[in-house]
């Protein structure tokens, strides 16, 4: 199911565009469910200014190797730099904000 | 855990049976040198293997050599999973060992797939799996179609994913996963405190584990490997000392497979015509082992390089190790006694290799020999001396490494003469060590006595041959080394200047005795001469006499006649009894003739 998912407002190039990948093996649940909280999440969060492109690594598993996957769903942020990669099937919105920065880092 | 090394204990059926059983478990063969005699044939077919040990103990080697010799040897391809080293320097490394990764990698043998996680932690946002590994690991597999897959090291994961629960469910699923895929994997892993590895996934790979290490005893290191365990498969349970050579891994099993040698009953000449009388005529047999043991100084090594001068003189090649000297220095000795080596050396009949035990470590010692052995095949092999090689490991272990090395050349029919420096009364010694593993053993020692040292050899034992049980004095000459009779007498065994005094004493006591039987036969011839013309005199004066009585007895019949007649006549004048008159004149008269 590779596919490249946009947001809904078109982009306007006004803010900072997110690149992000997310990758996924074929149609399974946590797959699903992965692609469907980080499209809420970019939409509350990033409305306008992000695109998320969608790799299959069942289709295409020659692509693992070029973003090191190891474990699915991992979600890569290719922009803004640095390059930062979370895994899980994204349903700790927290941790996901954290993650990609949209958040700072809780004090430990 | 325990090894399993036969499972017709608790199988039913005959041994026959179970033998056959085992002789069914399919095996992989790594295709390096004694691993595979180690393990009965190669790591299980289609099942992973985990190699374990401390760093730098030579896993991430032996793992690549598996897949290097499968793609070489058995035209297995293979996938490398490398989660430390990256490609590029995974293939300078190996490289050395002419390894050419980039070749079979654009051959289409050969897959090498970094899997980075130097990232750290990642942030773990819900629940996942390692499908991508799972998916990554096929699409490789299937790439070159690889039968072989090496995960190096797949622990590496644990710094990665903070959710040791489900990497190590997921881990447990990809060795399962593995096993479905039908290949032979070999997963290696870093010795963690008290388990096998850091993060125990032994408990996840059960069917074969190979653990190596790597221990420094008195500055020297050696490597081992041991099969921990090998489900259903009989398997070798020692430490086997193993190397990495020029040309990969070396597994060196401590004993020769069930010392199978072929034997020799030709003979070869020990370049001294009588020491090949004392060794029953003919010298050593081929592929046998000789000893020369002897205190410093006693010409071990004259001994060895007369040895191999002979051969080189039948045209065969000789191999001299030289552990004390170097080759100049040994040819520049050996001319001084008459022997020339430096001919053979030019003639390529003769190899030195020089060099100090300590430079290797007893394991690369006894791989270096080999190696030199197997390249120029000599018939001959000179190691002197053995005894220095104590200074590089401990008695057993350098007694284990003469062993494999006698297994050796005797299993390449080589006739090998080790000398050894023997200090006496130190039974903790090579010499004496290894003096049950060899055939032959000649002692040379010095006597002393009348204030100087000489030379004496004998031959301890020798076996299968009637060797002489005799001393012999050796000779250093301008033309070798000669064997001499000790004069053994009332004063002990002599030798040196006091066996020539004796041999001079002998000979100048046969001289005057022989002047003494002159003398006697002079004395008897003059003496018989006398006693003949004592004889003669005799005689002489005995014909003289007899001549006289002679002439006395004719002359003295008338006399009587004319006496008697006068008496008679004077008789009758007295008037007296004829008879008795004349009987008395008869008395007197014989009386007369016998003075």
């Amino acid at each position: 199911m590779n596919a490249t998912v946009r947001s809904d407002r078109p982009i306007t190039g006004a803010e900072e565009l997110w690149y992000l990948r997310l990758y996924v093996a074929g149609q399974s649940p946590r797959s699903l469910h992965a692609l469907a909280n980080l499209k809420r999440l970019c939409e509350e969060h990033l409305a306008g200014h992000y695109e998320i492109e969608v790799i299959d690594l069942i289709e295409s598993p020659s692509l693992a190797r070029g973003d090191d996957i190891l474990a699915i769903p991992t979600l890569v942020r290719r922009l803004p730099e640095p390059l930062r990669r979370i895994i899980g099937d994204l349903s700790n919105t927290e941790r996901v904000l954290v993650g990609l920065r949209l958040l700072p880092e809780p004090r430990q | 855990m325990t090894a399993k090394p036969s499972i017709a204990a608790d199988q039913p059926g005959t041994p026959r049976e179970a033998v056959e059983r085992l002789a069914q478990l399919p095996k992989t063969p790594t295709g390096i040198h004694g691993l595979d005699e180690v393990t009965g044939g190669g790591l299980p077919r289609g099942r992973p293997t985990l190699v374990c040990g401390p760093a730098g103990c030579g896993k991430t080697l032996l793992a690549m050599e598996f897949l290097v010799r499968g793609i070489v040897e058995f035209d297995e391809p293979g996938v490398f999973v490398t989660f430390e080293e990256s490609a590029d320097d995974l293939i300078a490394n190996v490289a050395s060992l002419g390894f050419d990764l980039r070749r079979y990698e654009a051959d289409g043998h050969l897959v090498i797939d970094h899997v980075s996680v130097v990232g750290g932690m990642m942030d773990e946002t819900g629940d996942w799996d390692l499908d991508g590994l799972f998916l990554r690991l096929g699409a490789a597999i299937d790439e070159v179609g690889a039968k072989r897959v090496v995960l190096d090291t797949i622990e590496t994961l644990f710094g990665a994913f903070s959710d040791t629960a489900t990497l190590r469910s997921e881990l447990r699923r990809l060795f399962g996963w593995l096993k479905d895929r039908g290949v032979t994997a070999v997963i290696t892993g870093e010795r963690g405190d008290g388990t096998l590895t850091r993060h125990g996934i032994e408990e996840y790979v059960s069917d074969c584990v190979i653990v190596l290490d790597h221990r420094v005893t008195e500055q020297t290191s050696t490597r081992r490997l041991r099969i921990l365990k090998y489900r259903g498969s009989l398997h070798g349970t020692n430490e086997y000392p193993f190397l990495i050579g020029e040309s990969g891994i070396s597994v060196l099993p401590v004993t020769s497979p069930g010392l199978r040698n072929t034997v020799s009953s030709q003979r070869v000449s020990t370049g001294v015509a009588r020491l090949d009388a004392m060794l029953g005529g003919g010298g050593f047999y081929r592929g046998s082992t000789v000893l020369v043991s002897g205190t410093a100084g006693t010409g071990k090594s004259t001994l060895a390089a007369q040895f191999c001068n002979a051969a080189c003189s039948r045209g065969e090649r000789a191999m001299y190790f030289a552990f004390e000297e170097s080759q100049a220095e040994i040819l520049r000795n050996m001319a001084s006694v008459g022997i020339d080596l430096g001919q053979w050396v030019d003639a390529g009949l003769l190899q030195f290799q020089c060099f100090r035990p300590s430079l290797l470590g007893l394991e690369a010692h006894l791989f270096a020999v080999q190696k030199f052995v197997t390249d120029f095949d000599p018939t001959v092999v000179v190691k002197d001396p053995v005894s220095d090689l104590m200074r590089v490991g401990t008695v057993a272990d350098v007694s284990a490494m003469l062993a494999r090395q006698v297994d050796f050349l005797k299993a390449k029919g080589v006739t090998s003469l080790f000398t050894s420096l023997s200090t006496f009364g130190d039974p903790a010694h090579a010499g004496e060590q290894v003096a049950s593993l060899v055939d032959t053993w000649l002692v040379v020692k010095t006597m002393e006595g009348n204030g100087e040292h000489n030379r004496i050899l004998s031959v301890l034992k020798s076996r299968g041959m009637a060797h002489s049980n005799q001393i012999r004095e050796f000779l250093l000459t301008g033309q070798g080394i000669e064997l001499a009779d000790v004069y053994v007498g009332p004063q002990g065994v002599l030798t040196g200047s006091a066996r020539q005094a004796q041999e001079a004493k002998e000979r100048s006591d046969g001289a005057a005795w022989q002047e003494d039987l002159e003398q006697r036969r002079v004395n008897l011839e003059r003496r018989r001469e006398s006693v003949e013309a004592e004889v003669a005199d005799l005689w002489r004066e005995f014909e003289n006499e007899a001549d006289i009585v002679g002439r006395l007895l004719s002359h003295g019949s008338t006399g009587v006649e004319d006496r008697a007649g006068q008496r008679a006549e004077q008789g009758r004048l007295r008037r007296a009894d004829p008879d008795e008159s004349a009987s008395i004149v008869r008395m007197s008269d014989i009386q007369i003739g016998g003075k």
